[in-house]
This record gives structure tokens, C-alpha cells and sequence, in this order.
């Protein structure tokens, strides 16, 4: 990878952090408190973003966006990563699998939602499967040329304000050598749809605001001209589109561990006891030094991975890698800046206890550390055999 | 009608500044540097003149250290046209004073023969706010500082300046030098689209020397330190309780 960034990557981050700064910052306390994003505030974040050019930026110039390549994204969502996250939603960065929109799916499912007219979600997750994808129990079966779709998912973010969701059912079953092995299509479910019902999930301790949901399926009847991609291609949709979004969380925790550091630094050289700034102990000046050593670290892991997917290479164990040692690392740094910070650390007049929380999840959703283990290890054993 | 705008590559408002051990200064060795803010607002304004029909084109110029390269790369991603970087010096922590610059830009204003020249009423860091005046002097044009309005009208231009009293307006003749004060305007995001286009619009360089332009410090600086720390406040629980504090402290 070429290290050091170029005059216009660095003015892309610049800029989305001088965004993140002024337009979500001022608003996190009230999100927070709430636990709800005032749709005028939502409105707004969105519509600046569509004047900046910023919205959809993952998506190519051939759909009118920006066409950031993958290096330049992870730096946006680095920015974005030190927001609340609520919030950030509304600087909209659909999901990159709509480029396997065919046909009026174009029209009506990819180019609304990179102008930012409709909003998606992303549905894999079942009360019974969670890391094993595959064993979901929510299925279709056929009837006449439609679909009929029974089942439930859950834990899906952001289908609080999505127009439709891109949701991955159970399409048959294959018998083979290792047992049975479902086939999965991907199909775009718009909210409304008869049979079809998104309703309140969980309360979730971190990024109070940002919702997760539960989608419900009662005999819902959807024709095949709301698959995306091949009837039993799930997988490769999903294996096509869906490989960097663990770098989105990576890049994140990246982001949101530079914020807490700051807090951490500026803390340990104020707070005084036994007569000195409490940063000139030792016992806290390493700790400094070693959240700031992991984090740069976590920082070049990530975009190394991205600069690997720029370049054609594989990288799916270096975005493992990456989402494993940022997420981590973001606990790490969250719980150290609070015990620098003492008992202040604990109360809510300062956001820290807040990024502690928010921290939790990073470990769990899109893949958990373990899973992302197994990918790391899988992809050198393998290769011997083992 | 061509707009000159200034901009001054100048520590972040943002960082804590450090006085070099030495004393000689504030310390700018790896520290967050970008444009001075009022000089982002004069960006702002050409911008604005050149979106109403009023101005063709927003040349942005900067003197200093070639790192400024980046501030007018920044200027060019808001939206100015092209730029032009005169480097004046090679040490990050060498100022150009206000009389050297002053005297580069009129050799740049003679050759670009501008109708407009929008600065920032002052740098952030040293705080001299003498360019503009300098500037207008060595030009002979006349001038309006701390502006927080400006309409041009062909010949005239308009303009509200902030003064000590009150709002002050004033009519100056064309061309002019108008120095912007924070309640101008909003300065922008750079879009996504004009920061990818930054990269390819005309960047020229030039050297102090091309100008002719002597920048040998003329100032000393004995000493530089750091404001006296501000001691610890306390909270008072009544209106009562802050009258007897402050008679305690001989404050009334
Ligand atoms: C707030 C939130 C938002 C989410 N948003 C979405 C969304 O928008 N869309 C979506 O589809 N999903 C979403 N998810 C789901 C998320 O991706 C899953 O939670 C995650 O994949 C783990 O699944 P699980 O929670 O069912 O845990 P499980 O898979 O049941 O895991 C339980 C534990 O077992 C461990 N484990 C499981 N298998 C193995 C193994 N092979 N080896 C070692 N350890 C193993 C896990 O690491 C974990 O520690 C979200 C989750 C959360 C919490």
C-alpha cells in the first residue's frame, strides 16, 4: 500500500469531519436522551449531504455519485464513525448489493436510494440464526410464478425508516454429501407490502436511536420481479456486494476511538492530584501511549484492507483482521479513557460512558470477533489442509 | 470582473498552540494547520459574488511556505477557479510580514488587474489585521475593513463595516480592497464533487523573487509566552451567596 494519504483524501475527511462536527455533534445530547431522531433533524442531515455530493458516495459516477473508491469510503465512514451513529444514518450510504438491481428494479429500488428517496435496510438475521446465516427458517415456497414468504427476522437496523428492505429467504434445500444445505435468494420487500410488517425491536444499550426491528412475514406474496440477483443466487449477491461492509465497522470504531482519545489526552493533562497533572504519573502516561499505538494500528489495518480491494486483491482476511483488532480496540480504548477519567468517567454529563456503550456492539454485529477469527484462521489452515 | 482572494495557511483554530521552548515563537512542527477562518469567509463571499453573476472569475492566492499549497487546494475545492501559491519561505515557522505580502499582492493585482480584492480582516495568528490596509495604500485604491455586508453596484460597492459603536455604512469606489469580518457569511463544505475537481484546476508558482519582492524580516520578536494561566473558578449556590464573594474579593 502507498502510505500517507493524497491533499484530496485528506480533504475528503476533513471536510465529512467538519460536517460531523458541526451538523451532528449539537444534536447527539437530545438523540441520546430520546432515543429518537426528530425527522426534522433527519431531513436536514440528509439534504446537506445531497448538496455536498456526499450521499450514496460509495456508489459509481455511472448512477451520478461520487464513485469513491474503497480507501477514500473507509476514510468518509471513519469521519462519520465519530458521530453519533443515529444520526449518521442520515448522511445515507446505501447498501452497495443495489448495484444488482436489473431491469425497473433500477427505477425503482437503485436510483431512489442514491438520491436519497427511499431508504433501505439490510435483513439476514433470525431469532435462530445469527452467525450460521444458512440455518434461517424463513422461507418461501412458490406458487403459481409469486412467492410466498413465511417467517421472521430480527435485529435489523434502520427498517425503522426504510421504504423497503433487502431481505435474504430461504429458497429451497439442497441433500449433500454433509447434510442438508439451504438455498437462499436475496428480494427487495417494499414497507407495505401485504403480508409484510416491520414493527419495534429491542431496546439496545448502544446507539440509543439507532433502531434495530423486527420484520414479520404472514403469507406474504412477492413475484419475481422483487428478486435480486439469480432465484437461489443469495450468496453470490451477498458474496459479490457484501464483502466490505465489515470495513464499515472497522473504520468506525477507528473514528469514534480518535474522539475518545482526545477526551483521555486532554484529561490527563488537566486533572490534577497529589499535586500534578495526573498524565505525568507514569501508570496514565503509558496508558496513553499504548491507546494511541492501537490505534493507529487498527487505522493502518483498515486502510490497508481497503487499499488490498482498490488494488484486486483478495482481502477477505485482512478485513477480518481489521474488523476484529478496530472493535476490539475500541473497547480497549473506551474502557481505559473512563478509568483515566475516574468516577467522571461513569456520569452522563460526559459522553464517554456513552462511547463505552456504543462500543459493545462493534464486537457483535457484522460478524462477531469469533466468527471473524474463524475467517482468519479458515483462510491460513485451509491452505495446509488443516 | 476578476476577485483576488488572499488566504493565509495558519495554525487550526482548534489546537492548543505551544510557545517553542526558546521562546521564539509558537511551536508549528506537526501541528493541524489550515486556512485562516476570516479568510475562508472572504472565499466564501467571491464565491457567492461569482454565483450572483457579479464576478467571472475567484483566483485565489497564498504566500508563504509551499505546505500552503494545501490551504488554496481547499480555496479551489469551495469553489475558487484557479490559484496561485508564491513561495516566500522554506521554514514553517518563518511569518512573512504584512508590508512583504502587501507588496506581492500588489505586483499579483497588477497582473491579474482584479475589480475586487476580498481578505480576511486579519490572520488568526499573529493578529496583525494590517495587509489589507497596506495593500490599498501601496494600490492607491480605496478601501472598507470589517465588512459584515457588501452589495456591488458597477462602479460602487456598498458596505456595512462593524466599528466599536455600532454598524457603519459606507460607499467606496471600485476597485477596491474589502476586508471581511465573521458575520459576513457562512463559509462552506467543499462538495464531493468540487474537491474531486480541485486537483485538476490551474495551480500556478511563484517565488517572491519572481516579484521582485524583498521578505527579510523588518520586526524582532523578543520573546514570545503564553497568557498567564486563568485560576480555577468556583459555583456559588444563590445570588446571595456570589454578592457576599464578591464583596469578600473587594469586587463591589
Ligand atoms: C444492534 C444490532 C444491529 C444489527 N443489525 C443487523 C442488520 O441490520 N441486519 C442483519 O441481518 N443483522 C443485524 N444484526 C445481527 C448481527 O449481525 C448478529 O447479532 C451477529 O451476526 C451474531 O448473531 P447472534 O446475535 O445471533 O449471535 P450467535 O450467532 O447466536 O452467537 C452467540 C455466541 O456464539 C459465538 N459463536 C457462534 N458461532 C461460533 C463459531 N462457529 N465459533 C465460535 N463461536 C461462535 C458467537 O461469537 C457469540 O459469541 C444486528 C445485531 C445487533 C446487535
Amino acid at each position: 500500500m502507498q502510505y500517507g494519504l493524497n491533499e484530496e483524501q485528506e480533504m475528503i475527511a476533513s471536510t465529512v469531519r467538519s460536517f460531523v462536527e458541526k451538523e451532528i455533534y449539537p444534536h447527539e445530547a437530545l438523540v441520546e436522551r430520546t432515543g429518537e431522531v426528530p425527522a426534522e433533524i433527519a431531513a436536514e442531515i440528509k439534504r446537506k449531504t445531497i448538496d455536498l455530493g456526499f450521499y450514496a458516495c460509495n456508489f459509481p459516477q455511472t448512477v451520478g455519485c461520487a464513485g469513491l473508491n474503497h480507501l477514500e469510503f473507509a476514510l468518509v465512514e471513519r469521519e462519520l464513525g465519530r458521530g453519533s451513529m443515529a444520526l449518521n444514518h442520515f448522511f445515507g450510504r446505501p447498501q452497495n448489493i443495489l448495484m444488482a438491481c436489473e431491469g425497473d428494479q433500477v427505477d425503482r429500488y437503485l436510483m431512489p436510494a442514491v438520491r436519497g428517496e427511499r431508504m433501505d435496510a439490510l435483513a439476514m438475521t433470525e431469532p435462530g440464526a445469527g452467525s450460521d446465516v444458512r440455518s434461517m427458517s424463513c422461507a418461501a415456497r412458490r406458487d403459481g410464478s409469486d412467492w410466498v414468504v413465511n417467517g421472521t427476522k430480527h435485529f435489523i437496523s434502520g427498517a425503522d425508516h426504510a421504504d423497503f428492505v433487502i431481505v435474504f429467504i430461504a429458497t429451497g434445500e439442497d441433500i449433500t454429501p454433509k447434510g442438508p444445505k439451504k438455498r437462499i435468494t436475496a428480494f427487495l420487500v417494499d414497507r407495505g407490502t401485504k403480508g409484510f410488517q416491520i414493527r419495534d425491536g429491542y431496546r439496545s444499550v448502544s446507539h440509543r436511536g439507532y433502531k434495530n426491528m423486527i420484520l414479520e412475514f404472514d403469507d406474504c406474496r412477492l413475484p419475481d420481479s422483487q428478486v435480486l440477483g439469480a432465484v437461489d443466487g443469495g450468496f453470490e449477491v451477498m458474496n459479490t456486494w457484501l464483502y466490505a461492509t465489515r470495513i464499515t465497522v472497522a473504520t468506525m470504531s477507528v473514528g469514534r476511538a480518535r474522539r475518545v482519545f482526545d477526551y483521555a489526552l486532554d484529561y490527563a493533562a488537566t486533572r490534577e492530584q497529589f499535586g500534578q497533572k495526573i498524565g505525568k504519573f507514569q501508570g496514565v502516561s503509558f496508558q496513553i501511549a499504548d491507546m494511541i499505538t492501537e490505534i493507529d494500528a487498527a487505522d493502518l489495518l483498515t486502510l490497508a484492507a481497503a487499499d488490498r480491494l482498490d488494488k484486486g486483491l483478495s482481502a477477505n482476511r485482512e478485513i477480518a483482521s481489521a474488523k476484529l483488532y478496530a472493535s476490539e480496540m475500541l473497547a480497549r480504548v473506551t474502557d481505559t479513557a473512563i478509568q483515566l477519567h475516574g468516577g467522571m468517567g461513569l456520569m452522563d454529563d460526559y459522553p464517554l460512558e456513552r462511547f463505552w456503550r456504543d462500543a459493545r456492539v462493534e464486537r457483535i454485529w457484522d460478524g462477531t470477533s469469533e466468527i471473524q477469527r474463524h475467517i482468519i484462521s479458515r483462510d491460513l489452515l485451509r491452505a495446509l489442509g488443516a | 470582473m476578476k476577485v483576488l482572494v488572499p488566504v493565509k495557511r495558519v495554525i487550526d483554530y482548534n489546537v492548543k498552540v505551544r510557545v517553542k521552548a526558546d521562546g521564539s515563537g509558537v511551536d508549528l512542527a506537526n501541528v493541524k494547520m489550515s486556512m485562516n477562518p476570516f479568510d475562508e469567509i472572504a472565499v466564501e463571499q467571491a464565491i457567492r459574488l461569482k454565483e450572483a453573476g457579479q464576478a467571472d472569475e475567484v483566483i485565489a492566492v497564498s504566500i508563504g511556505v509551499k505546505q500552503a499549497q494545501e490551504t488554496l487546494r481547499t480555496a479551489l475545492a469551495m469553489g475558487a477557479d484557479r490559484a496561485i501559491l508564491v513561495v516566500a519561505a522554506d521554514d514553517v515557522h518563518q511569518d512573512i510580514e504584512p508590508l512583504a505580502v502587501a507588496k506581492i499582492l500588489k505586483a499579483v493585482v497588477e497582473a491579474e488587474q482584479p475589480g475586487l480584492v476580498l481578505c480576511g480582516k486579519q490572520a488568526i495568528d499573529n493578529d496583525m489585521n494590517a495587509t489589507g490596509q497596506m495593500l490599498s495604500a501601496l494600490l492607491g485604491w480605496s478601501q472598507a475593513t470589517f465588512i459584515s455586508d457588501l452589495s456591488v453596484e458597477g462602479e460602487e460597492a456598498t458596505v456595512t463595516r462593524e466599528v466599536d459603536g455600532g454598524l457603519q455604512t459606507i460607499k467606496v469606489k471600485m476597485p477596491a480592497i474589502v476586508s471581511v469580518d465573521l458575520r459576513l457569511n457562512e463559509p462552506r463544505y467543499a462538495s464531493l464533487p468540487n474537491i474531486m475537481k480541485a486537483k485538476k484546476k490551474p495551480l500556478e508558482e511563484k517565488t517572491a523573487a519572481d516579484y521582485g519582492v524583498d521578505v527579510t524580516p523588518r520586526l524582532e520578536i523578543v520573546k514570545t509566552v503564553e497568557p498567564a494561566a486563568r485560576a480555577a473558578g468556583i459555583k456559588v449556590g444563590s445570588v446571595d451567596e456570589l454578592v457576599s464573594k464578591l464583596k469578600d474579593a473587594g469586587a463591589v
